[in-house]
């Protein structure tokens, strides 16, 4: 029983073979050892990460914040939102002034305009975002301006995007005048939080304080707190008064940004310098008060390692944290080696780093986490080549310096690779321009390194935690980390890795304990205690991989001990046996069932590893464990605490430790490999490799170069993810295809076949007769595929057929999928392989006819009864193998096109949507440009073909020219005509006749869609939106609306509607939606249309397939519930209907078309409402909590929302009745 | 004339009481009601489980898809420094004390021992008058008897008068064997008073798409009888205040009902069809009644046809059954 259980005996384990470690005496003001010199003051410990760290000073020392959304930095601006909406006041005892813009562009402008009138200013950002600011920073710096930009280093998009952390974005402002400072570690990014922003009013300019995106932004550390007294002691109120003193103001009136000519624009540019040459003083003066108010002392170089060191890497970032403590081992080993952490990376300051550089170094590392293609060599190299040759003329005995890239878009940096850098560094010609952490076998740059080097103290205790993205493991992790860093005075570390999919994620946790400040920003790849919170990883994840020799491995287990034991696979017991860990099981989804808590097993598991790990004393443990419950839920409800409350109870009780045998038994099963549907090469070298999580290890050779990777990959992957899959009743379906539809993952399909076609058809394949009048005979399927269901049930609400002795019994019912997976696997194959229909015979006007089109979007990752994906999948149907997709970054792009696996696919002819992804700002005028190049290609056929048609055939070439194909029909036919002209083609070797051959499939209609979220099209995109819709040109837009910024974490944006409470709206939002259909409609040539496929789905299949044949702009707005509403998915359809019946989403159709002799081009497709709008926003979060935090606004707002949907309703009724006169133009321009 | 009469120890202004209702919810309408001569008002319940779905529900959607994503480690802001389960009803409780002044009665409808009393103790706090327990569960477990479902009843009346010191008043269903004796049992764990009787949602079916839905039909004057019968035989019975809740429509209803020994009548359907003026009209029609007959107080009707004083105590027991059945032809 779990009260026998002694705890784990860490020291013990880490004995085993590890080698004891003493710190290396680090010389004084080196990183990180300084934290513990000079008069420290009795510190306050908080456990947070490196955002929270900086939001925490930034919004203190701000008046004026303006916020756009961006990964990694969004949680510091909502942080300040949250604060300013609580009323929390700055240093001075105002509340920040915080505001969210269309753009970080905007925000910058904004910025500018603060700063001038005189506000204390502060931003938060990243990558594209950062430069977006660009422009703004240029005129900020030329003019003096003191703002202070806090930016979680992200890597830049260019041959594919990455969220992931390098220093791309920040090298990218280096010309702008912005000085730019690092920090290292949550600590550092709190405390060189505040420095920038003192040195920044200090020296009259602006700084970007940078760290590392993820590593640090995201790393959860117990750190000592910055308390309003050092703010107070290192800012300087003299300089805060200079600042305020110069703002803009009519009592003095100046004027700003004049333009200048060649007299003396240049005298002008070179009157600020000897106030950036100021900038290195006044920045070690801050820092110097710093140390002096706290005993952490931070210099602009700082060198840590052997006091004669010969060789040394210089480097910025949470990388320093890594070299210094391998410096350390190495040190200890007798190596003279050292690293120099550069912090003012700009204004460079030579002396410093000359005085930071022992003079003992023969060969040095510069290390850049950034890439400059073409360049001499990466910024701080550079920097660091022309401070030696500046700073020591002669160069007599100059060390010899190269430089490395490591760490791109967050790829691990560990101490074998630094190892590596040192090692490269004793040879006789070190390279220069080297990479370490990849294979590069193309230009050999890589250096090898040993990933099993392993330095970590004994006394450092690693934990991981493999979950599920729902399950609450990382959750009840960061919970621990508080635990343990505020009541046990040890230091912890948290850091948290997420895969790529939005449904059934797997996420692991790695946390560190021990008694000193733990400085390892890398993954743990040897933990004492592994905890794997879902049975379904046992065999598919190598969750002990993760093990130690004698860990202590958790399994949720629903099987007694023994049982759990002979479920392990084969290798699983044997890498147990031989490691000797101890298999502790519980069944935790029991006992979080019993205790009222779902399937959410966080509190179970956490309790057991407290109960373990003997981190606290087991009762002390489970008495912290319940206050945390309390304070984290006792505002929520005294009923989820006594629930959380009663699981911890009850967890013990149920942790049973299973005995391993000597040997592993004969008959274990074996994991069988995964058998992944490989049908290239590229599929099988690259993809199926991410899949099995070896991405790190593929040599830069496997890589496209230009970023342009294949479709249809997702079909490879089986995620295998749901529960309960719906299970097909033929006799009660009544063949609507409504399932088909609204399937988000196109993982239920409808096929009908000649009874011939069943031959072979695998044992369970079920079919029933075709219940159509054209076509008496044929057989049809509904078939799942049971590998591709998320378990969503969207289909099963849906559904409209039921038993009629037994209503529960629908044609579709969700059933447990493990017992059917067999069969419902080889019935999907055999249903794949069942030929497609004729398109051209299809009657697609209808959801049942368009529901047999091949979809040609499938199994993305997107959430299980996402909103979006629906529209998307139709959309492939409709119109998928001519189709060009611009995509907006967002969710869409994400589930999209995000590695490993991609969902969009091609037919059985191989045409499918051709995708691409440019920015998130730029999607509309991306797409407009696609189209325009489409267009003029399409044209230069035409003009070729005009040309040369008497040598193909005078009747061909006009039918090519002429062809209707605005219908299935009509493509079908001029994809024939083509194919006759490419024949005729072949022989013809003038230059025009190959230049025909070469654009003639150009002569098929092809469509480009420009498809992206609400963020996009209503806020950062939209001026471009609507430049692109008023160009009159024939392109589609579907906004795949879910009113917030879904991706980042559900901000409000311009589409959020009023009385929602969203991310930087947390009072709930105020203002109305904007009405961007209206706004379109205005034009009058453009095709709008209003759609909810789960209240209307004709209407949507309509206006979808309106817009693609109206030849001009047309915008389909498309209503997308979305997980950050905060209501289960799975009721999507019912939520859908009555958002149209309560006003809430009117559906209508603009179509210029229809515009006739006093008729107007609007159609109303929906009734007045005829719902109350309060039952509407009852059944959502996103409403229904603010009438929790604020119910008289709450109250307030619903007043007006109703009164608006009445309102807008009726203007739509106006707009859409008889008109007296047609001014509006039937055509586009 | 003196239409005051005692409720639940309140000396109310005349026996029209708006019962539970969606009134509450509106400030301004409540005062509508006052204005239009109603003497109390008794909230809709509160209905404990409903309160605790909504918490979970809030708890499970805020967290739902937290940390799963690298980009989106939450959905929703963090509301660490708000209540998330703050008292709404508590709130309107106390703008209603604030905005009238006839007394206001809280209505209680819970599920679990402990959560009656905090949530009584919290509506006590927030001004409530008097509170009206409603019990009504739907028994659906063959392994329940009745005798131990009124066990935990009377258990948990006692419980909730223990732990305030405003007066309790009961809500009961028709559905009791013996409704007389529990009624006293009641009485002797502390409860006020009575409400007779209940009326709640009962499912109807929708042919059209083979489902069940929840409905509640408005009441009429034939629901009366039955409160009519069995407040005659309790207010003999009992030192305790009853009221008549359900079929109250015509001002001949309110007379009957205090014949029978109500101290006050609820009224519901009636309002939510002819709106709050109704209430007037009612009290113009008792006030001309008793004057045409010269009562001078309404004291005087109160249990005069109940069980002790009606010429003929067989109308309202068994008897009264079969005549009925052998006179009717078909």
């Amino acid at each position: 029983m779990a009260s026998q259980i002694p705890p784990f005996d860490w020291q013990k384990l880490h004995s085993r073979g590890r080698v004891r470690v003493a710190h290396y005496a680090a010389t004084p003001g080196a990183p990180g050892a300084s934290a513990m010199v000079g008069p420290t003051p009795t510190p306050e410990f908080i456990t947070c990460d490196g955002n929270e760290a900086v939001a925490s000073v930034a919004y203190r020392l701000s008046e004026l914040i303006a916020i756009y959304p961006i990964t990694p930095s969004s949680s510091m601006a909502e942080a300040c939102d949250e604060w300013a909406a609580a009323g929390r006041p700055n240093l001075w005892g105002a509340v920040p002034r915080v505001i969210e813009m269309q753009s970080e562009g905007g925000a910058a402008g904004a910025m500018h305009g603060g700063l001038l009138g005189g506000a204390l200013t502060t931003t938060f950002t990243a990558s594209q975002g950062l430069l977006l600011m660009i422009p703004n920073l240029y005129k900020i710096a030329g003019e003096m301006l003191p703002l202070t930009i806090h930016v979680s280093a992200r890597a830049l998009a260019a041959q594919g995007l990455s969220i992931f952390g390098d220093h791309q974005d920040v090298m990218a402002c280096r010309a702008t005048g912005v000085s730019l400072l690092a920090s290292n570690s949550p600590q550092e990014a709190q405390d060189l939080a505040l420095i920038a922003h003192a040195a920044a009013y200090r020296a009259r300019l602006p700084f970007i304080h940078f760290f590392d995106g993820f590593r640090t932004s995201h790393e959860v550390q117990r750190i000592t707190r910055v308390g309003d007294d050092v703010i107070r002691a290192v800012i300087d109120e003299a300089d805060l008064a200079d600042f305020r003193a110069r703002a803009l103001t009519p009592d003095a009136p100046t004027i700003r940004g004049t333009a200048q000519n060649p007299d003396v624009y240049f005298q002008g540019r070179e009157a600020v310098n000897r106030y950036h040459a100021a900038v290195p003083g006044h920045v070690q003066t801050v820092m110097d008060r710093f140390a002096a108010a706290t005993g952490r002392s931070y210099q602009l170089f700082e060198y840590h390692g052997h006091p004669q060191a010969e060789r040394v890497i210089i480097a910025m970032g949470s990388a320093v944290e890594t070299i210094a403590t391998t410096v350390d081992w190495l040190s200890e080993r007798g190596e003279r080696v050292g690293v120099v952490a550069a912090r003012l990376f700009q204004p460079f300051d030579i002396a410093a780093l000359l005085a930071a550089l022992p003079a003992t170094a023969r060969s040095i590392a510069v290390l850049d986490r950034t890439k400059e293609p073409g360049s001499l060599g990466e910024p701080l190299y550079l920097n660091v080549i022309a401070a030696l040759a500046r700073g020591r003329p002669g160069l007599g005995d100059a060390p010899r310096v190269v430089g490395g890239r490591y760490g791109l878009g967050s790829k691990e940096f560990t101490p074998g690779m630094v190892r590596a850098v040192f090692e490269h560094l004793q040879g006789a010609s070190p390279r220069h321009g080297f990479t370490v952490g990849i294979i590069d076998d193309v230009t050999g740059a890589s250096l090898s390194s040993d990933e099993t080097f392993d330095l970590e103290p004994a006394e450092v205790r690693r934990c991981v935690f493999v979950g599920l993205g729902a399950d609450g493991t990382v959750g009840a992790n960061k919970n621990s980390i508080k635990i343990i860093g505020e009541q046990t005075g040890n230091h912890a570390q948290g850091y948290f890795v997420y895969d790529s999919k939005k449904s059934g994620s797997m996420t692991i946790s790695h946390l560190r304990f021990g008694p000193r400040p733990i400085r390892a920003p890398y993954l743990i790849r040897q933990a004492g205690f592994v905890a794997c919170s879902q049975f379904r990883f046992v065999g598919r994840v190598d969750v002990l991989r993760y093990t130690a020799p004698g860990a202590i491995i958790l399994l949720n287990s629903p099987y007694p001990p023994e049982e759990t034991w002979n479920r392990l696979p084969r290798d699983w017991q044997e890498v147990m046996i031989a490691k000797g860990l101890r298999l502790m099981v519980i069944d935790a989804t029991k006992v979080a069932t019993a205790s009222g808590m779902g399937r959410r097993t966080n509190t179970v598991l956490q309790t057991c590893f407290f109960a373990l790990s003997g981190v606290l004393p087991r009762d002390e443990a489970i008495a912290e464990i319940k206050a945390a419950i309390t304070k984290t839920y006792g505002r929520k409800g005294e009923d989820i605490v006594r629930m959380n409350h009663a699981a911890v109870d009850a967890s013990l009780a149920g942790l049973q430790e299973v005995p391993l045998p000597a040997t592993v038994e004969a008959d274990a099963w074996v994991t069988p490999l995964p058998s992944y549907a490989v049908e290239t090469d590229f599929v099988r070298n690259v993809t199926a490799r991410l899949l099995a999580g070896e991405g790190d290890l593929l040599p830069v050779s496997a890589m496209p170069v230009d970023g342009c990777w294949p479709t249809a990959t997702s079909r490879v992957e089986k995620r295998n993810i749901a529960l309960e899959v719906p299970g097909w009743d033929p006799a009660v379906c009544i063949q609507c295809n409504k399932c088909v539809l609204v399937c988000p993952h196109a993982a239920i399909r409808a096929k009908f076949f000649a009874p011939e076609d069943l031959a072979g058809a695998p044992g369970g394949f079920l079919s029933a007769p075709f219940r159509s009048a054209e076509r008496l005979g044929r057989r049809y399927t509904l078939q799942v595929a049971p590998e591709d269901c998320t378990g969503c049930s969207l289909c099963v609400q849906v559904c409209p057929a039921k038993d009629r002795a037994n209503p529960r019994h629908k044609a579709i019912d969700m059933v447990p999928q493990p017992p059917r997976l067999e069969r419902d696997r080889a019935a999907w194959d055999f249903f794949l392989r069942l030929p497609d229909p004729d398109r051209a015979s299809l009657d697609t006007g209808t959801v049942k006819g368009s529901q047999f089109l091949r979809p040609l979007m499938e199994f993305s990752g997107a959430c299980a009864g996402c909103g979006e994906t629906p529209y998307l999948k139709l959309l492939t149907q409709l119109v998928g193998d001519h189709l060009l997709i611009a995509n907006a970054t967002g969710c869409s792009s994400i589930y999209g096109g995000n590695l490993p696996t991609t969902p969009y696919c091609s037919d059985s002819a191989g045409r499918g949507p051709a995708w691409a992804n440019s920015l998130f700002e730029d999607n509309a005028e991306f797409g407009l440009g696609i189209h325009l190049a489409v267009q003029r290609r399409a044209a230069s056929a035409r003009e070729l073909l005009a040309a040369i048609g008497p040598r193909v055939g005078a009747d061909l070439a006009a039918e090519l020219a002429a062809a209707n194909q605005s219908n299935e029909a009509g493509i079908a036919a001029q994809r024939a005509r083509v194919a006759r002209l490419k024949e005729s083609l072949l022989g013809d070797s003038s230059p025009e006749g190959r230049r025909l051959l070469a654009l003639a499939d150009d002569l098929v209609r092809r469509t480009v869609w420009i498809v992206g979220g609400d963020g996009w099209a209503y806020d950062i995109g939209y001026g471009g939106l609507d430049h692109v819709l008023a160009s009159g040109e024939a392109v589609k837009v579907l906004v795949l609306d879910t009113e917030v910024y879904s991706n980042t974490g559900g901000q409000s944006s311009k589409s959020t509607p009023l009385g929602a409470v969203a991310k930087f709206a947390s009072g709930g939002k105020g203002v109305a939606k904007k009405d961007l259909a209206l706004m379109a409609m205005q034009y009058g040539h453009v095709y709008v249309a209003r759609v909810a496929f789960g209240a209307k789905d004709s209407q949507t299949l309509a206006a979808l397939r309106e817009a693609e044949t109206y030849d001009g702009p047309a915008l389909i707005l498309a209503y997308s519930p979305c997980i950050a509403h905060g209501y289960p998915l799975h009721l999507g359809v019912e939520q859908q209907k009555l958002a149209v019946e309560s006003g809430y989403w009117p559906l209508f159709r603009y179509d210029p078309r229809q515009a006739g002799e006093g008729k107007s081009p609007l159609r109303l497709d929906s009734s007045p409402p005829t719902v109350d709008l309060g039952r509407f926003m009852a059944n959502e979060t996103r409403f229904g909590i603010l009438r929790n935090i604020a119910p008289e606004r709450a109250e307030t707002l619903l007043v007006q929302a109703q009164d608006q949907v009445r309102r807008r309703y009726a203007l739509y009724e106006k707009l859409a009745g008889p008109m007296a006169t047609t001014p509006i133009p039937q055509t586009p321009p | 004339m003196n239409l005051a009469t005692p409720y639940l120890g309140l000396q109310l202004a005349n026996p029209i009481v708006v019962g539970a209702s969606p009134f509450c919810d509106n400030a301004a309408v409540a005062r509508q009601l006052q204005d239009a001569g109603a003497s109390a008002l008794v909230m809709h319940s509160l209905f404990e489980e409903q309160i605790e779905a909504e918490q979970h529900a809030l708890a499970r959607h805020v967290e739902f898809s937290a940390e799963s994503s690298a980009e989106a480690t939450s959905y929703f802001p963090d509301y660490a420094e708000y209540q998330l389960s703050p008292d709404n009803y508590a709130r309107q409780l106390g703008r209603l004390k604030a905005d009238l002044t006839i007394p206001v009665i809280a209505s209680l409808n819970g599920s679990r021992p402990g959560g009656w009393t905090e949530h009584a103790r919290r509506l006590e706090s927030a001004g409530a008058d008097a509170l009206e327990l409603n019990l009504y569960q739907l028994a659906t477990d063959r392994l329940l008897g009745g005798q131990e479902i009124e066990e935990r009843m009377r258990e948990t009346v006692a419980a909730v008068v223990r732990s305030v010191r405003i007066p309790v008043a009961v809500k009961l269903s028709p559905f009791h064997a013996a409704p007389a004796n529990f009624v006293a049992r009641l009485e002797g764990a502390g409860a006020a008073g009575v409400v007779l009787f209940n009326r709640f949602y009962q499912p109807d079916f929708n042919l059209e798409e083979l489902e069940v839905q929840p409905t509640l039909k408005l009441s009429d004057s034939s629901e009366l009888l039955l409160r009519l019968r069995w407040l005659a035989i309790i207010s003999p019975q009992t030192r305790g205040s009853l009221a008549a809740s359900g079929g109250i429509h015509a001002v001949e209803d309110v007379i009957k009902a205090l014949l029978a020994g109500a101290h006050c009548t609820q009224v519901v359907s009636v309002v939510l069809r002819h709106g709050p003026r109704v209430i007037s009209s009612l009290l113009g029609g008792l006030r001309r009644w008793m004057e045409e007959r010269g009562y001078e107080d309404v004291g005087q009707l109160r249990g005069a046809l109940n069980l002790s004083r009606c010429p003929d105590p067989a109308a309202h027991e068994r008897a009264n059954y079969i005549r009925i059945l052998q006179s009717w032809r078909v």
